[in-house]
């Protein structure tokens, strides 16, 4: 699927960008550039570095659609609800579809699709010609406040994140792209599912000697501020509180994802 | 045993909404009642619709986290451990996934009681209340949705302040109940996360206090008792006379400004002796009436004729007749005069007079007993029918008072008597009778 990639250069403009992406027929989402930054682990151990360089690389601006999942499923049978491996979804797998290729009234199309496992999202990147974003990446990419690159301090997000968290998970969701963009252009990082991250099952520790009974641990009760960086940024705490509860197979009916790419040359261009 | 976790839409005060993340659907969760020795199979069981995972942390469990390191379970799912009950006692549990104040601070908590092997003893009427403090953006009373104020919280200045997740959860209609003469016990524990409670029943003493809920240990006759956050105890106490009782954290501003507060509605008869209702609504007037304090500069100047003649005549230090007389006058019209009247006639029918009181100078010894104990009853006073009641005032005058007060009323308005020395008052206040 390579013939579908486009050459994506460091320094290209979001908005050419955009339209290279058109010619993608299947994955709609338009890729918008985050520039190289670092990113400070919420947790971590005293090995571990405080702060991690992130390269610069492109994210989806939206999440990924239940028409987008629709053409991924329509074109790879194997991951329809009915014939998909019970190793790699659990049973709450797109239940809330009204049958294997009808998303239906509870799963809109142009709302993000929810209750899809790791496996499922990581085949529906690959198939996009795209990735998961990495930890690092989509932490960086969520740091950013409505008009400024670091939103630690945007009054307006904070309060949008809150008050989104003060509201129970909703019978069926919003469009994908009805959410204020961000200073990237990038929509809907807080505020409408949460998402799947190439490396949610690490990204509580990166040191591998630790066990994980230790790793989980860290998220306990007073524990869980133990090794924190910044203890008053609740929000981190509770994304990482759920990555760490979930297992690759696992779906839950706020959890959705986003793609990524490199944004240096591709050697395999026809 | 089976718990649901679900994050639930309420109300936290009237026209108040809040997003809760309950143990069982309400806060406090679920009431939890084992018995030490028990061995529990759990299932924590994550709602699907909920936004994040969630454990528990049983304080009554002994193993890492409480179990919480073995029930982080996330969304739609599901997680089963099994526990052995070592220690009765009542022990608050509560979600331990970070951020804990977080979860705790939107309802996460409840209790479970490990009741000893042998049991508790019988009680009429058993309650569980837990304190919690809700830290919304909005003050309080602010209408419409709320949310979490991380701020606030990591600050502890939470606007909310409730028993049972709500301002008003257990007034009005949902008032606790008991009938005279039974015996209530309440299972009182607080979730917090930060703050804990002077846990008091107005118009209450609880007879038996497990303090921090430990069950092998009783205090008896307390008013308040604090009650740790995490922590819990467990009040018992008969209620003898009927009406409402209120429960508070006695850090008042909590009960008064953010909704700390319930009641308890006792029904039945009621009993005078322990409690009368209002008697007498009087008009008022200051400490003393004006002779009062005449003679007080009187007594004054008595003091310093004393000393002189002290000075120049040591037979006479004792006491004299008429100063016992200026000190009782004081103590007279401070208390006395208000039934008895400035001029010792009382009131007709109502306050039996004192001047020339055929009654009272009959027998001197019963004058004491009267000041001391009081005197309920009918009584013929030269001629006249008195049906009344004097209050005892050996609480409130000392044995000098009492002498010094009978010796005045002896000796005014035209009555003529020895002064009463204290040796007197103090035989008959030992009297048990």
């Amino acid at each position: 699927m390579s013939f579908r990639m486009p050459i994506v250069r460091c320094g290209l403009t979001a908005l050419a960008l955009a339209s290279a992406v058109k010619v993608l027929a299947e994955d709609t989402a338009a890729l918008r550039l985050i520039p190289a930054g670092t990113y400070e682990p919420l947790l971590r151990s005293s090995q571990d570095p405080a702060r991690i360089p992130v390269a610069a690389f492109l994210l989806d601006e939206r999440p990924v659609t239940n028409a987008d999942f629709l053409a991924f499923v329509t074109a790879n049978p194997k991951w329809r609800r009915s014939l998909v491996s019970r190793l790699f979804a659990d049973t709450s797998y797109l239940q809330h579809w009204s049958a294997d290729l009808e998303p239906g009234p509870a799963a809109p199309l142009r709302a993000p699709v929810v209750q899809v496992s790791w496996f499922a999202a990581r085949a529906y990147a690959r198939w996009a010609g795209k990735r998961l974003p990495t930890t690092a990446e989509w932490e960086l990419a969520a740091a950013a406040g409505y008009d400024r690159p670091d939103g630690r301090n945007d009054a307006a997000l904070k309060r949008d994140l809150y008050a989104w968290l003060a509201r129970p998970v909703p019978a069926v969701f919003a469009d994908a792209t009805s959410l204020r963009p961000d200073f990237h252009g990038i929509r809907g990082l807080h505020g409408l599912v949460w998402e799947w991250v190439d490396d949610f099952n690490t990204a509580m520790v990166t040191g591998e000697s630790r066990a994980d009974t230790t790793l989980d641990r860290n998220l306990f009760c007073g524990a869980g501020s133990a090794g924190a960086s910044d203890t008053t940024d609740y929000a981190a705490f509770m994304r990482a509180a759920l990555r760490a509860s979930l297992k690759a197979d696992n779906t839950t009916t706020s959890l959705g994802f986003r793609c990524a790419r490199d944004t240096a040359p591709l050697n395999a261009f026809p | 045993m089976n718990l649901e976790v679900r994050e639930v839409v309420g109300h936290l005060a009237d026209g108040v909404e809040y997003t809760f993340w309950t143990f069982g659907g309400t806060v406090p969760g679920s009431f939890i009642r084992i018995r030490e020795g028990d061995v529990v199979e759990f299932h924590l069981n994550n709602h699907p619709s909920s936004k994040l995972p969630h454990n528990i942390d049983l304080h009554g469990v002994t193993g890492p986290g409480g179990g919480a390191a073995s029930t982080f379970t996330a969304p739609g799912h599901s997680s089963q451990f099994t526990f052995q009950a070592l220690n009765p006692g009542l022990f608050v549990y509560h979600c331990a996934t970070a951020p804990v104040p977080m979860h705790i601070g939107n309802g996460m908590y409840g209790m479970i009681l490990v009741e000893p092997k042998d049991g508790l003893p019988k009680v009429d009427k058993e309650y569980y209340v837990m304190q919690g403090e809700f830290y919304t953006t909005g003050k309080y009373g602010e209408e419409g949705m709320q949310s979490f104020d991380m701020a606030k919280a990591i600050d502890e200045r939470p606007p909310y302040i409730v028993f049972n997740g709500a301002v008003g959860s257990l007034v009005g209609d949902k008032a606790l109940g008991a009938k005279v003469g039974e015996t209530v016990r309440i299972y009182f524990g607080v979730g917090g996360p930060n703050m804990t409670s002077s846990f008091h029943v107005i118009g209450e003493i609880f007879d038996k206090v497990y303090p921090e809920a430990g069950l092998s240990l009783a205090n008896h006759n307390l008013q308040t008792t604090l009650v740790p956050a995490g922590g819990a105890c467990v009040v018992e106490f008969k209620v003898d006379v009927p009406g409402t009782f209120v429960l508070v954290d006695h850090s008042l501003t909590r009960a008064f400004n953010k909704g700390a507060l319930g009641m308890l509605k006792v029904t039945g008869a009621a009993n005078r002796v322990i409690y009368s209702g209002k008697e007498i609504d009087a008009i008022y007037l200051g400490a003393q009436a004006d002779a009062g304090s005449d003679s007080a500069k009187r007594e004054a100047e008595l003091k310093a004729k004393i000393a002189a003649e002290i000075k120049s005549n040591p037979a006479i230090a004792g006491l004299t007749k008429e100063m016992q007389i200026e000190k009782g006058k004081q103590v007279y019209m401070g208390l006395c005069f208000a039934c008895h009247q400035p001029d010792g006639n009382g009131l007709p029918n109502i306050f039996p007079p004192l001047a020339k009181s055929d009654f009272l100078l009959a027998d001197r010894d019963r004058a004491v007993r009267i000041v001391l104990k009081g005197l309920v009853g009918p009584l013929t006073v030269n001629g006249k029918k008195f049906d009344s009641a004097m209050p005892p005032q050996e609480a409130a005058l000392t044995d000098q008072q009492v002498a010094d007060v009978l010796t005045y009323i002896f000796n005014t308005w035209g009555n003529s008597g020895e002064a009463f020395t204290t040796d007197q008052v103090k035989a008959i206040r030992n009297q048990t009778h």
